[in-house]
């Protein structure tokens, strides 16, 4: 365990290193000059000049670095190059709407994905079972985009249930209108990464009853089901749990896409708006930020899993 | 027993996809969908751009198959002119996905050891990073493009190509066969080109296919963000875009152009499916992801997750 941990904590260490270094080498070695567009098309060499001065961009490219790295260890992430604020307060302010926002999601991924995905292993050879497979691979091609347009369609336009743009303004002072205006949202990427996670359930329950233990336990006397869910269920979670690393970045990028569409004031829509600004700093630090998010999450995950697994506890590597 | 390598050119393409409903629908979808894009390059039913405020929101009829939106813009001309749009961004965020899955994979699989490993840390690194925020990354340094989009896209998918193909390669290079190749004196270039590239082929297959489903939900959400295709460009994601404003008042008009982007996507992902269930059932490469795939083998030793290939009942039965 120790070993799996040192390893995994390196690289993860890694992981962090090398997307800083992708992510401020992308954002300031490539063309686009912030202190010439912040003077303006009007601004004189001499303005634009002092402007690059006082931002600090006229130093070497590597100390430029190496400063930025040293505030990201000290969650310091600079200061807007548009409006002079503190980055790290803003971007904290920001994921009290994100992480719940992609918590939520994640639920309703699981809640959705997972049963269903052992109900229709448990009838594969069944027309209901191939049904439920159908609906899932199509869900799976839908763009989280058009997925949210139709649910705000139906229940925001056509039924008029559940509020469709927006957040309270004073947040989670008021939890209920809070978490109701995430409910749209929620389940949009839900519903979407559910389908993934169905999935992989499915092809990993149907895996396992195949297993012997599960035919015996059915040999024996148990239904299948209760032979599935007794015996292969904890099997298969395992597997559910492995691949869900990686669900968190689908996580991302469908907070990205329906902060924007349900106009929730978090992090992705303040990466998008930031983008369009080119306010470098602060894109460096939601970029940052969301990436330390996946990778903590993934080094979460892989602990997690090797802790569940009893095979991989005691036998090491 | 692994099958020897020229086996495995047996299986010719076509065949494969006409054996089964699925890889036959998505097959047609496809090829609808080339020849929509090449049409449309020549004509379309209307000009997609021409606009017209008297003929904003007119319902389908037949002079407006789909309708028109805001601003009288024929929806159906548009879709289509759009279609070629979506051909290119797919093919090329899958040559770029190839090259540097390719690339990497080779890097990190026939080169010295510690060059070898250290492309795997790398590729393991550069696996957990989501597309969207590598194209966000190059958004903010060189504005939104669909140039943009097909090298976030491509780069991104192609680590996962590379991680794939690597642990086949590796697979594959340690195979008797191989051995026996080399022993009898071919070089690298021979057993590379007779062992290695046919028996990775149908895993390259599935993922390049992945690859190009991927890039045009990518184009679909970078559009629909500003930062995909420009304004004189037609695209899905951006008249998905167009069309969000008036969500309130117009509704179904979004129908066309997501069935679209779905269509497509299922299809590039039933075709992978159905190359995958054919080239060899005993891959370990499962169903799509999304801004990411599944892993191409648990990460745990044990009971693994059933090869949808082996179960009794096909996955899609219509």
């Amino acid at each position: 365990m120790t070993r799996f941990l040192l390893g995994r904590l390196a690289l993860f260490a890694v992981g962090l290193v090398v997307a800083s270094v992708l992510i401020f080498a992308t954002l300031r070695l490539l063309p686009g000059d912030v202190a010439q567009s912040l003077a303006g098309t009007n601004g004189s060499p001499a303005q634009v000049d002092a402007i690059r001065a006082s931002l600090g961009l006229d130093r070497p490219v590597v100390v430029q670095y190496l400063d930025w790295l040293r505030g990201l260890v000290q969650l310091d992430l600079g200061r807007s190059l548009v409006t002079g604020t503190p980055v790290a307060e803003e971007v904290g302010e920001k994921l009290t709407v994100t992480l719940p926002l992609a918590g939520l999601s994640l639920v309703v991924g699981l809640l959705v994905g997972v049963p269903l995905g052992v109900v229709s292993a448990l009838r594969h050879r069944r027309a209901s079972g191939a049904l439920l497979g159908v609906a899932a691979q199509v869900l799976a091609a839908v763009p989280v985009v058009w997925a949210g347009m139709l649910l705000i369609a139906l229940f925001g336009v056509t039924l008029r249930l559940l509020p469709t743009q927006g957040f309270p303004v004073d947040g989670w002072d008021e939890p209920g209108r809070a978490l109701r205006s995430l409910v749209l949202p929620a389940l949009t990427i839900g519903l979407v990464e559910g389908a993934v996670l169905f999935r992989f359930t499915r092809s990993a329950a149907i895996g396992a009853l195949d297993e012997d233990y599960v035919r015996a336990a059915a040999a024996k006397g148990q239904t299948t089901t209760r032979a599935l869910v007794r015996h292969g269920l904890p099997n298969v979670l395992l597997s559910v749990v492995s691949v869900l690393g990686l669900q968190v970045a689908g996580l991302v990028v469908g907070a990205v896409v329906v902060e924007q569409l349900f106009a929730l004031p978090g992090l992705g829509r303040m990466l998008v708006s930031d983008v369009g600004r080119r306010d470098l700093t602060k894109v460096q630090g939601e970029l940052m930020t969301l990436t330390a998010l996946v990778l903590t999450v993934g080094l979460l995950v892989d602990v997690v899993h090797r802790r569940l697994d009893p095979r991989l506890r005691e036998g090491g590597e | 027993m692994r099958r020897p390598a020229p086996r495995l050119r047996r299986v010719s393409v076509v065949g494969v996809l006409l054996r089964t409903p699925r890889g036959a629908a998505a097959a047609t979808w496809l090829a609808l969908l080339l020849v929509a894009a090449a049409v449309s390059r020549a004509w379309t039913p209307l000009d997609p751009f021409t606009t017209d405020p008297y003929s904003a929101w007119l319902p389908p009829s037949a002079a407006h198959l789909l309708g028109t939106d805001s601003v009288g813009r024929d929806i159906a001309s548009y879709l289509l002119a759009a279609s070629a749009t979506t051909v290119v961004v797919a093919v090329c965020a899958g040559l770029v996905a190839v090259v540097v899955g390719l690339g990497l994979a080779a890097l990190g699989s026939l080169t010295a050891r510690w060059v070898r490993d250290g492309v795997a840390v790398l590729i393991d690194v550069l696996v957990a990073f989501p597309t969207i925020l590598v194209a966000m990354a190059l958004a903010a340094a060189f504005g939104g493009s669909l140039t943009v989009v097909v090298v976030a896209t491509g780069v991104g998918y192609g680590v996962t190509i590379a991680r794939v193909s690597r642990s086949e390669i590796r697979r594959v290079v340690r195979e008797d066969y191989v051995t026996a190749a080399r022993a009898s004196g071919a070089g690298t270039a021979a057993v590379l080109r007779r062992h290695v590239l046919p028996n990775i082929a149908p895993v390259f297959v599935v993922q390049l296919s992945l690859a190009m489903a991927t890039s045009i939900l990518a184009e679909a959400g970078l559009s629909f963000l500003g930062y995909g295709a420009s304004a004189e460009t037609a695209s899905w994601g951006r008249l998905l875009s167009d069309l969000q404003k008036f969500l309130g008042v117009h509704p179904w008009t979004v129908l066309g152009p997501g069935l679209a982007i779905t269509l497509t996507v299922l299809a590039l992902n039933l075709l992978g499916d159905a190359v995958r269930d054919a080239a060899d059932p005993r891959l370990r490469t499962r169903s799509p992801g999304r801004g990411g795939t599944l892993p191409p083998e648990p990460r745990a030793p044990g009971p693994s997750p059933a090869d949808p290939a082996r179960s009794p009942a096909p996955e899609v039965t219509s």
